[in-house]
């Protein structure tokens, strides 16, 4: 028998390093990177202290609490505000009983939605009572049916018919009938962005998978009528297409027949980025390979079938982070239909600046729009990659 | 299949192609107003002084009380008028495609807009005209001596075009910058990267308290072109055009003889004209399509023009200059009411 050798033990590099160590390996190597390291350190000084002072010492923040009404439900009549109000208690009810009931996804979403309304509630700056009263009422909403929902399993399929009718009884709720009807030319704001975007997320997805599938089909007619769809609208910027739907349209209809603006706008969003969203689908569908089609027809099934249940899942997971970019872009691009008129959040700015009291206020009213702006699509793009965390995105 | 899907296409452009045809409609504006029971308005959304809104979302401005004054005068009710708010790109389409009814949005009435745009002026309601406003520093007496400086202007507006016209004739040589957006125009200015910003006096005069010193720029006594500032209506409405214009010319008239929003419910008149003006006597309300008191509606919501002038552009520093009725040497004149 052999006598073994054993070599001394020998430990790895530790892969912890202190700071220091830190320090000189990633700042200070060599001279140019303690170069560049001090220039650095240089520039975001300056740069820190000119946005710390201007945001802490110049900027003149009173024009936001008295126009935060203005901003967030524009010219909506005062008395009528309670239709906003119970469109936010309805909702914020369907988001906790959602939580409370789907857990995973639904919950850090709405866990996510509570946050901000109870930071509103808590806002240490002088904010219209309304608001803060319906923060405060919504924040509790969200909690109380989330705590109801988990011991309501059976209430699911009435939570799901709740959220399907929720558009239309919004649209019914911040309308109003009859003598008291509520023009939407009054609605802006946040709450004309926000309705604004979501509708056109919500209508442009179904439809840009119908146009993406169109373009693949097997049937001439439908190919060439999606194809024409999605290259005219593709080939035409947002903005035209805003001014064709808002002031070319009437021109076209006969007589009277004028269909709302806000509805015009919803319409024209919804079809633009449905022309985009169809390629972006298009984009998943050639990833999914050829096998799994022939797999699907193998066993008998049908082409809806073999959609819906083999190529669309796998497409349209493989294509998240793009659909994701397209609802951001979409959500932004909002801000274009203050060129015809509607005041969402960025054109009620513009409104606020027309007061001469508030002239010269445009800094800080940007601003504050921007980081609106801010908030609301970098939780669309966390929630995103919350989204591909739990369906394994990039990991099999 | 493939020739299917090409007919289709066919069929349908010729369905889109043929739908101005039903349309028709030759009724006066006037009458869908009364039927609607609401006036649509275009105005600026923004501009101090003339057009916005207050926090509370209610709307202020010099061009929207003349709104409300032809909501008085038709509809009896000055609050019952929709305010759109409209850029300068699409005011005139919005007033072509009959999306509102009138366009009070500062809007300069020229010949190429009276004849091209399809578009009829009303009397205008401010006159005003493009000037300079240079920093005092610069000691600045006359255009001349603008050789070399460089001009902000806002494009897209007759004030490039006025600019141009002026200093080619005037042989001085400029740099012009131009932007798109008023706010951008005056921060440059008050930032230095131009030396002289040119626009209607009135903008001028509105934005210069929003400088860092207001005290250290000076507008010029040099006026280089007509801006006489009015409504629009649509071409070839003669009737509605009549309203919107006596609704002008009611409160040039009421200022011209001392009629104001406090007195005007029992003013007492053996003057004839006056008489006729009240709806007491004769019938120039039923010859406009209007009710008797019509006049008395408009001067009992907004007041006369000079009431007007000082609830909206005195507080932004605006001198009534040329805007005076005739009587008093400016250009406001009333055509007879008879």
């Amino acid at each position: 028998m052999e006598e073994l050798t054993f070599t001394p033990e020998i430990k790895p590099p530790s892969t912890k390093k202190d700071p220091k160590r830190w320090l000189k390996d990633n700042l200070f190597s060599n001279w140019y990177n303690t170069l560049l390291t001090l220039l650095a350190i240089v520039l975001l000084y300056f740069l820190f202290k000119g946005v710390y002072t201007w945001v802490f010492t110049q900027a003149k923040w009173e024009v936001i609490p008295p126009n935060l009404r203005k901003l967030s439900v524009g010219k909506f009549p005062k008395d009528q505000l309670w239709r906003v109000g119970q469109v936010i208690y309805v909702l914020a009810v369907l988001m906790g009983l959602s939580a409370g009931i789907w857990k995973g996804l639904n919950q850090q979403i709405t866990s996510a939605v509570a946050c901000v309304g109870a930071v509103i509630a808590l806002l240490p700056i002088q904010v219209n009572t309304s608001l803060r009263e319906a923060a405060i009422i919504a924040t509790t909403l969200i909690a109380v049916s989330y705590v109801l929902g988990r011991d309501l399993q059976n209430l699911k399929r009435w939570v799901i018919i709740g959220w399907v009718l929720m558009f239309p009884w919004m649209m019914f709720m911040l309308h109003g009938f009859g003598e008291n009807s509520i023009s939407t030319i009054l609605w802006g704001g946040l709450l004309l962005t926000l309705i604004l975007a979501v509708v056109g997320i919500v209508a442009c997805f179904p439809i840009g998978i119908l146009l993406a599938l169109g373009r693949r089909s097997q049937l001439p007619a439908i190919r060439w009528i999606s194809i024409a769809y999605i290259e005219v609208v593709r080939g035409m910027p947002l903005v035209t297409i805003l001014f064709m739907g808002s002031l070319m349209l009437p021109i076209f209809m006969p007589g009277d027949f004028r269909p709302d603006k806000v509805i015009r706008a919803m319409i024209v969003l919804t079809l633009f980025s449905a022309a985009y969203m169809a390629e972006n689908v298009r984009g998943g569908l050639q990833a999914v390979p050829r096998g799994q089609y022939e797999a699907a027809q193998a066993v008998g099934l049908a082409y809806p079938q073999t959609m819906t249940f083999i190529v669309l899942p796998q497409a349209l997971r493989s294509v998240i982070p793009t659909i994701v970019g397209q609802f951001i872009a979409l959500f932004k691009d909002t801000s274009l239909v203050s060129i015809i008129a509607l005041t969402e959040v960025l054109g009620t700015a513009d409104e606020i600046l027309g007061d001469p009291k508030w002239t010269g206020y445009q800094p800080e009213l940007y601003v504050f729009i921007a980081v609106i702006y801010f908030i609301f699509t970098f939780a669309m793009s966390h929630v995103s990659q919350i989204v591909e965390a739990e369906l394994g995105v990039g990991k099999h | 299949m493939k020739r299917f899907g090409f007919h289709t296409l066919i069929i349908l452009l010729t369905f889109l192609m043929a739908a101005p045809l039903f349309a028709d409609s030759h009724e006066s504006i006037l009458d869908k107003v009364k039927k609607r029971d609401k006036l649509v308005c275009g105005v600026h959304g923004g501009l101090p002084g003339f057009g916005f809104t207050t926090e509370d979302g209610k709307w202020s401005g010099f061009d929207t009380d003349f709104g409300r004054a032809i909501a008085a005068a038709v509809l009896g009710d000055a609050d019952k008028v929709e305010f759109v708010p409209l850029d300068a790109a699409e005011r005139f389409t919005a007033l072509q495609s009959g999306e509102i009814d009138v366009l009070i949005r500062n809007t300069t009435w020229t010949l190429g807009r009276d004849t091209e745009l399809n578009t009829d002026f009303a009397p205008p309601t401010f006159y005003d005209g493009q000037g300079f406003m240079v920093p005092k520093s610069l000691n600045l007496k006359s255009l001349e001596e603008l050789d070399g400086a460089t001009i902000g202007v806002t494009a897209g507006s007759t004030t490039e075009l006025n600019l141009s016209d002026t200093m080619r004739t005037l042989g001085v040589k400029y740099n012009e910058v131009t932007y798109g957006d008023i706010d951008t125009l005056y921060s440059s200015y008050d930032a230095g990267r131009v030396d002289v910003v040119t626009s209607d006096k009135s903008q001028l005069v509105a934005r210069r308290k929003d400088l860092k010193n207001p005290d250290d720029h000076v507008i010029l006594d040099i006026t280089i072109s007509k801006e006489p500032l009015g409504p629009l209506t649509i071409h070839g409405d003669n009737k509605w055009n009549d309203v919107v214009s006596w609704v002008v010319y009611a409160t040039f008239f009421a200022e011209e003889h001392k009629i104001t929003q406090k007195n005007v419910k029992d003013y007492k008149t053996e003057n004839p004209e006056i008489k006729r003006f009240l709806g007491e006597s004769g019938d120039i309300g039923k010859k406009l399509g209007l009710s008797a008191d019509w006049a008395k509606q408009i001067i009992m919501a907004v007041g006369n023009y000079g009431e007007i002038f000082e609830r909206n552009l005195t507080p932004i520093g605006l001198p009534r200059g040329v805007n005076k009725p005739w009587t008093e040497g400016g250009l406001l004149y009333s055509m007879p009411f008879r």
